[in-house]
């Protein structure tokens, strides 16, 4: 610690370069703190069920297979659970692809189990009992400016008309808002009713895209999970059941492996950080060799110098990453109360903070270590001559 | 052995001290610069005594600071001896040369040398952050050192808020706050105007004569020479000329 000043006397030597490598290092850390918030959602989704009122069960094969509608009633016998309802992803663009939000076919008890959103009992009534009848989200009525009775028109990607024409079209009779603040995110979906999308699709009649259901005591999610899917065991259509989170992870990992380009993005973004700040580092020392000769000179040995530069260099990284983290850990806060579990995130906890420190520390160490050699090694006599 | 070294010897032998300081013999400094061999000292023999004040003149190349900086146990002779207060500093590695350095030199550079982002007080401190000695008693010393050299009221001053002559005392208290016996003074009035030279010379003359330092300069200036006890003049390597003690 006494040479504490002395290493912090180095980093303010240039304030301005000190400030912006500084910046450079939060700006990676904040990306770090926020994608390995998402990758540690990935991989804890489905890693514990307890807790959970809510699960939900797709096909074994992916959420591309159907479930017969037929596994309705006989999951409704599975003891501890209360209620079941089933959903169709539509994946329906509404006039122009880059309006993408969430629309799905939902069944008429859907909002009994759903209890993410809050729609008035009336509205509840009205959807029940309105063949092309949809509700929307508040965030999403806002944004396209939606009021009940408007009639919505979809393009859908997946499931043409018997027709042949993939225009579909929708009466908006209710508007639901979040139950909770963290699940904001789920006033940007859209729900109509399944029946009205079972009678005119093409195809795949019948058939339903998951189930979700509410469970009575969610300590007893485990065994509720193995009973649900011992129903299909060795038939056609073997299930897979979860709780929300873990499906949510299923769902994207679909389209991508999210550890994988998470890990992608970093390595890169790491990478650049450490020719970056390897290379302010090793222009320090450079402009610094008369001091350091000097700190020779009057009896630091080899090995104190080596740990100066090398404690400057950890220190410069750890400010940064430090900021960066704490950055993440409000910018996650805010993305999960505004997507709610659209994208799963996970809070910025004691794992991804530990990872992150010894990050800090790796990067720092590796920065520095070049710089530290060539001031470990630096001939005084030389140093002090200019050579 | 050479007139210098006889002649040193003689003073010695009439201020009555048992042993020199420095004890030199048959130094020399050979540099490879490519695949040049560059002969820079040859054979020196010569003795400090101790409480000296003595100046190496002589002209560019002519091998003063590579004889300073074997003397300061900056560098190792390529050939001879040369021992400090008894202890055969040309054996020692580059560790315990960096601690003997910590504990028996104290050096100033012609350039100062000071860290630029540390205050006058956190610069003298520096050799006293080698030592055991608690934060209070560091900066305790290092009051003490930059009161002796006039300093006092400029302890928390960065090197850039003061002037060359200034800067250079600063250098200088940090080269007597840890106590040592030597003191190793690269050109260190190269430069300043004549007016902090002098100051800077008077305040080295009076580390001589009142606290006992020994001191060896290494000047191109005659003027600075006239400060020293003993100047020594150095031509190609080789001791060319000895000037005895003055006053004596």
């Amino acid at each position: 610690m006494k040479y504490f000043h002395l290493v912090w006397a180095a980093l303010m030597r240039h304030k301005t370069r000190t400030l912006f490598t500084m910046l450079s290092v939060l700006a990676a850390f904040l990306l770090f703190g926020m994608l390995d918030s998402v990758r540690t959602a990935f991989a804890d989704a489905g890693h514990s069920v307890s807790g959970a009122s809510q699960l939900l069960t797709m096909s074994k094969l992916g959420l591309g297979q159907q479930l017969p509608l037929s596994l309705q009633s006989r999951i409704e016998t599975v003891p501890g659970v209360t209620a079941v309802a089933y959903v169709n992803w539509f994946g329906g663009i509404y006039q122009d692809p880059k309006n993408f939000f969430p629309n799905e076919a939902v069944s008429e008890n859907y909002f009994s189990v759903q209890d993410a959103v809050v729609l008035p009992p009336d509205q509840v009534r009205k959807f029940q009992s309105t063949r092309d009848g949809a509700v929307v989200g508040a965030a999403l009525a806002r944004k396209f400016g939606w009021k009940i009775g408007d009639q919505i028109p979809l393009q859908a990607t997946i499931w043409p008309q018997k027709n042949g024409s993939n225009a579909w079209t929708f009466t908006l009779v209710g508007i639901f808002t979040a139950r909770h603040a963290s699940e904001k995110g789920i006033e940007n979906a859209m729900f109509f009713r399944w029946k009205y999308f079972d009678e005119a699709r093409q195809f795949g009649n019948g058939n339903v895209g998951w189930y979700q259901e509410r469970i009575a005591n969610p300590d007893q999610a485990s065994r509720v999970i193995s009973a649900i899917d011992a129903i299909s065991a060795n038939s056609d259509h073997e299930t897979k059941t979860e709780t929300a989170n873990a499906f949510t992870a299923s769902f994207i990992s679909q389209f991508a492996n999210i550890g994988l380009i998470v890990a992608g993005i970093m390595a890169a973004v790491f990478f650049t950080l450490i020719l970056l700040t390897g290379n302010t580092m090793a222009q320090a020392v450079r402009e610094r060799v008369p001091e350091l000769a000097v700190l020779k000179t009057i009896g630091f040995s080899n090995r104190s110098v080596l740990g100066l530069v090398l404690t400057e260099s950890v220190l410069l990284v750890v400010i940064g990453g430090v900021i960066g983290m704490l950055l993440s850990m409000v910018v996650v806060g805010g993305v999960k109360a505004a997507l709610g579990q659209t994208l799963p995130m996970a809070d910025v906890g004691g794992s991804i903070w530990g990872l992150a420190i010894v990050l800090m520390v790796i990067i720092g160490l590796v920065v520095g270590v070049l710089p530290a050699l060539h001031g470990m090694r630096l001939k005084i006599v030389d140093a002090l001559a200019g050579r | 052995m050479n007139a210098a070294v006889a002649e040193v010897r003689d003073t010695k032998a009439s201020s009555g001290t048992s042993q020199p300081l420095v004890q030199i013999r048959g130094l020399s400094k050979t540099y490879i610069r490519g695949k040049q061999k560059l002969e820079v000292l040859h054979h020196i023999d010569l003795d400090i005594a101790r409480g000296d004040f003595f100046a190496l003149m002589g002209p560019s190349g002519s091998g003063k600071t590579t004889l300073l900086n074997l003397i300061g146990g900056l560098d190792s002779p390529t050939d001879g001896s040369l021992a400090v207060d008894g202890k055969r500093i040309d054996k020692m590695g580059e560790g315990q040369l960096a601690r003997w350095r910590a504990g028996n030199v104290g050096f100033v550079f012609q350039f100062y040398n000071l860290m630029p982002a540390l205050s006058a007080q956190k610069n003298v401190e520096l050799p006293l952050l080698l030592t055991k000695l608690s934060g209070a008693k560091r900066r305790k010393n290092a009051a003490i050192a930059l009161q002796l050299v006039g300093l006092a009221d400029r302890a928390s001053h960065k090197p850039g808020e003061l002037s060359g002559g200034q800067q250079q005392r600063v250098a200088i208290a940090r080269a007597i706050v840890s106590d040592p016996t030597l003191l190793v003074c690269d050109e260190p009035t190269g430069d300043l105007d004549r007016q902090s030279a002098e100051e800077v010379l008077t305040l080295l003359q009076r580390l001589n004569r009142e606290h006992g330092k020994t001191i060896v300069m290494v000047t191109h200036d005659p003027k600075a020479a006239e400060y020293a006890s003993h100047t020594l003049h150095l031509d190609k390597g080789t001791l060319v000329e000895h000037q005895g003690a003055r006053g004596e």
